[in-house]
Parts: structure tokens; sequence; C-alpha cells
């Protein structure tokens, strides 16, 4: 029998129709049909200066919108050939940090309801409030934040933010004890996720897995340790790896990685250097509105900058930068205008959602919604 | 840090790992090479991609055991129009390599590496849909992004950003 889930089910994350070829109660095959929240965004980008390609890239994936800012400013960086002061790399990482944070408590939130643990939901919305109260205090916007730019940060973060901080990452570990209280030692959660939804080390890297998705399956890869970017290799961590490659394994990684973040954050705020925010390329980077009101080159280059944009030499880069999701990779092409030529998106998520049917072809029906649940995919991402 | 000239000459990229590997298998496969931006492009032949990438993933010294991610770029008007880019990482030494191939604007395909990664079906899929580039040994090639019954392949150049009205 063929049965249809999707394109709207509570337990897909978005849009994602799945077609189940089942034999009673078990999985036959599964063809995952994707495409509903496809926006052209690549073809949009074409069309845009670089610095206005930067609000796009949050739209993509919406649980981590620093993230894929982060990866298309450093892209753009790299073509462009800046140099980031400290300050502004080491506030990219604190916030991309806690963005992994923002991101992993949506999923487990979300998961843990699919399996039908309804607490864990209200807690993890609790503290989330929290980190989108941070992003709207230093960005100005809860989920779109937009706050990186190439060559720096938008603004300044504000008076009190740090303290924020420090309350939040002090408050924080003492919650994940609470999840953790709530799931890890839970019979019936361990039912639902220990055994289920396997897939080999082989397999997920054969069909592309990364992240929690890859490390869950005993591959000990982390881009922020193996291929650091925006000074990831200042900072002290642990990659959680699990050998099991089940979704309790998953589960697993990534509860462990909200607590490396919170000490990655931790250590940020302690060794937080001081300086400015942005790099010195006055033909990119938008002056401060002081230097506009008083200095005539300032103000024609934001005149420039902001009508024409500014031209990138010619040249192609791939970004890859570690999202909650797994490798998340911009790949800009220009051809030495103001506008790019092609920016394609490398979606971790499109690639994790390819092992969905090696997970749980021969299982049950039951156990695809927690399938679905544990490779954390985002559909916007999946479409852009 | 200032940006350094492009490398293009292969005599000068030939002790790269995958340039090596590559030209020691069959120099007419590898049309070309750049080292820019600390990032390495080697353009492949087009009628040798699948065994160029089988090639470099079963590598014992300098694996590219994963498929990062297959993409295209149009080059419209001029020809060879269509670019393929192959995306390849090395978990064990942390390394990436481009792989390119250049197509015609005319009925432009080329052979699919499914065979050698799962993972390149959905890629595969999405150059089709947005490329009308046309993978062949590809178990699945449909539209992946668009509906079935859309006309022509939106990221082209010669597409028009707001669609056809």
């Amino acid at each position: 029998m063929i049965l249809n889930m999707g394109p709207h089910h509570p337990s897909t994350h978005g849009v994602l129709r799945l077609l189940l070829e089942i034999d009673g109660e078990n999985i036959v095959r599964i063809m995952p049909d994707i495409g509903y929240l496809h926006t052209g965004i690549e073809k949009t980008c074409e069309a845009k200066f670089y610095q206005q390609v930067v609000p796009l890239t949050d739209r993509i994936d919406y649980l981590c919108p620093l993230t894929n800012n982060l990866c298309y400013v450093l892209a753009v960086e790299k073509l462009l050939g800046l140099e980031i002061p400290p300050k502004a790399q080491w506030m990219r990482v604190m916030l991309n940090e806690l963005t992994r944070i923002n991101s992993h408590l949506v999923w487990l939130g979300t998961h843990a309801l699919d399996i039908g643990a309804m607490t864990v939901f209200l807690y993890c919305f609790r503290e989330r409030e929290d980190i989108l109260r941070l992003f709207e205090m230093v960005s100005g916007q809860r989920m779109m934040t937009s706050y990186f730019r190439i060559g720096g940060l938008a603004l300044e973060p504000p008076l009190g933010f740090f303290e924020r901080v420090q309350d939040f990452a002090t408050r924080f570990p003492s919650k994940v004890d609470e999840y953790e209280n709530l799931l890890t030692g839970n019979p019936i959660w361990g039912m639902r996720t220990k055994g289920v939804a396997r897939i080999t080390a082989e397999d997920a890297v054969a069909l592309g897995a990364s992240g929690p998705t890859l490390r869950g399956s005993g591959v000990d890869f982390d881009l922020r340790r193996d291929m650091p970017y925006s000074s990831y290799e200042k900072f002290k961590f642990r990659v959680p790896v699990s050998q099991d490659g089940d979704v309790f394994a998953r589960y697993a990684c990534r509860v462990a990685e909200m607590r490396e973040s919170i000490a990655m954050v931790q250590q940020a705020l302690d060794g937080m250097p001081e300086g400015p925010i942005k790099a010195v390329a006055p033909k990119v980077i938008l002056p401060d509105r002081e230097m506009m009101k008083t200095q005539m080159e300032a103000l024609i280059y934001h005149f420039k900058i902001i009508t024409e944009g500014f031209a990138v030499p010619a040249g192609e880069v791939y970004q890859a930068v570690e999202s909650p999701r797994g490798e998340m990779g911009y790949y800009v092409v220009s051809d030495g205008t103001a506008k790019p030529y092609r920016v394609h998106m490398r979606s971790a998520c499109l690639a994790n959602l390819q092992a969905l049917p090696t997970m749980c072809e021969g299982r049950l029906l039951a156990d695809v919604v927690a399938a679905i649940g544990s490779i954390d995919i985002v559909l916007g991402e999946i479409d852009r | 840090m200032p940006l350094q000239p492009a490398i293009t000459d292969l005599e000068e990229l030939k002790n790269h790992p995958a340039v090596a590997k590559l030209l020691a298998w069959n120099p007419a496969a590898v049309e070309g090479a750049k080292f820019d931006r600390d990032e390495m492009s080697i353009y492949v032949e087009r009628s040798s991609i699948r065994d160029a990438c089988d090639l470099l993933r079963q590598n014992t010294d300098f694996p590219f055991n994963y498929l990062a991610d297959i993409t295209c770029v149009d080059w419209f008007p001029s020809e060879p129009r269509f670019e393929v880019v192959y995306h390849l990482l090395s978990h064990s030494k942390k390394e990436r390599v481009r792989l390119k191939v250049r197509l015609d604007g005319s009925s432009p395909a080329l052979d699919s590496v499914t065979p050698v990664w799962p993972a390149a079906n959905y890629f595969e899929r999405e150059v089709f849909d947005l490329y009308g580039v046309r993978f062949a040994g590809h178990p699945y090639l449909r539209r992946l992004l668009m509906p079935e019954d859309w006309e022509g392949h939106p990221l082209r150049k010669d597409y028009p950003v707001e669609g056809y009205r």
C-alpha cells in the first residue's frame, strides 16, 4: 500500500511530503517529495548587491540565521581578501554557539513532542525565548538577525549585553540537566529511540550526511575543529561522537553539543578582545554615522556603497561552516562586478534527508516520525 | 591578507595530491587546474568525471571520501556554457578539492556520479531541475524543487529573475 504523509503533517517540521510504501506496519520504501518551500533564493541573490544578500541568508534556515549570515560573509570576505578584527570574530563565535543552542532547543522540543513527551517542549521554549531576547538586544531582531556584515558586525553590542549573556551562560547548564532528567533515563524515551533508525558510518558518509547525523554514527568530524574558521581554533571544546548510529545516539550528540556550546560562550565572554568590530576597508564597509557627518570621503563611500555596491575581484570560493545541522556551505562566484554571479547554498538538511530512506526502510511506520525528528531537518533550507 | 594571484600553471600544481593522482592515471583527463584563494580547482574532461571521482575516492593515501556538493554555473552567452562543479572533502586529511566539468550549451550532458556516491542523487537532480543538465546513468532523474510540469530551467542566465509572465 502507498501511504501519503504530508505535506501538512505536524511531525514533518515544515512542508515535507513522504510517499511511504508499506507492507502492513513495515516500511518497504520511502520517497521524499520536496520543493514546497522553494522560493528561488539562489536566483534572487544574483540580482542583488553583495551586501543585500545578507538578509536573504537569514530566511534560508530560520532556526540558525546567524550561522547562515556567518557562512555567507566569510565566503565574500575570502573573495575580497579582508582581515576581520578579533573582537568581531569572537562575537561571531559567541553568537553562533548561542544560535546552535537555540536551534538544538527547538529540535529537542519538537522531536520530543513528536514522540510524545510534551513537557520537554515547554522547557526548551522557555530557554529559547531567553536566547531570542539576547538576539533582539544585540541585533534588533529576534529571528531574522542579519547581524553579521561583510567586513565585521553591524553594530557594537549594546551596554549590558555581555552581562545578560553571562547570566544566561550561568543558568543554562542546569537547564540541560532538566531536559536530560526528563528524557535520557526515561524508559519510554529509550524504547522509542534506542536501536531505531540505525545508519552505519559508511552509509552516512556515502549519503553525504553531516553534523550530528554523521557523528551519531561514529564519524569524528566537525568543521569547527578540523577546518576552523572565524578563530574557532582558539577555543577549547570536545566534539561529542556516538557509535550507535540510532535516534538516541543523535539525541545524545546534540545534548552534549549544547553543553559544549555554552562552555564556548563562556570562553568567548571571558576572553572577548577589545578593539574595532569592523575591518579597515572603506570601499566595502559603511562608515560610522559620525564620520559620515564630518568627513567628505566617508560620505562619498557611503553613497557609492549604497547606490552601486562594491566590486568584488573575480573568482570563486566555497566556504563551509558547521551549522547545527551539519555542513552548511556557500559557493560564491564573482565575475568582478558588484553583484554575485552565482550563490549556491550547500544545504546540510538536503543531504541528511537522503539518509532517511536508508534509516527507515524495513522498519515500523511509527519509527518514521522519530527518524525525521532525529535528522533535524528545516525545510526552508532544503528547498531554498 | 592581500589577495595572491591565482596559479593556473599545471606544472606548478602537479604536486597537489589530487592533481598528481589524476595525472598519473590519465593526463588527458586533466584539462587544467587553478589554485586561487587557498582553494584547488581541477578541470576534468567531460567523459572521465565518473572515473576521476572514483579514483579520488578510492585513493588510499589521500582519500577524498566525501562528496560535499554538486552545483552548476551558467556562463551564458559564452561557450562552453555550463560548468558543473563538484566539491570533494577528505575527512581524514581535512582537505577540499573542487572538480569542474565544462559543458556546451546545446543539450548539456555528462555521466552521473551516483554509482560512486549515492549522495549525488539529490544534488544532480537539483542541477538537472534548475539548469537542465542531464546526468547519464542517474537512477531517478526527475525535477527536485520545481513542479513536475514546470517549463524551463530557472537558474539559467537567460531565464528572467521574475520568471515568464
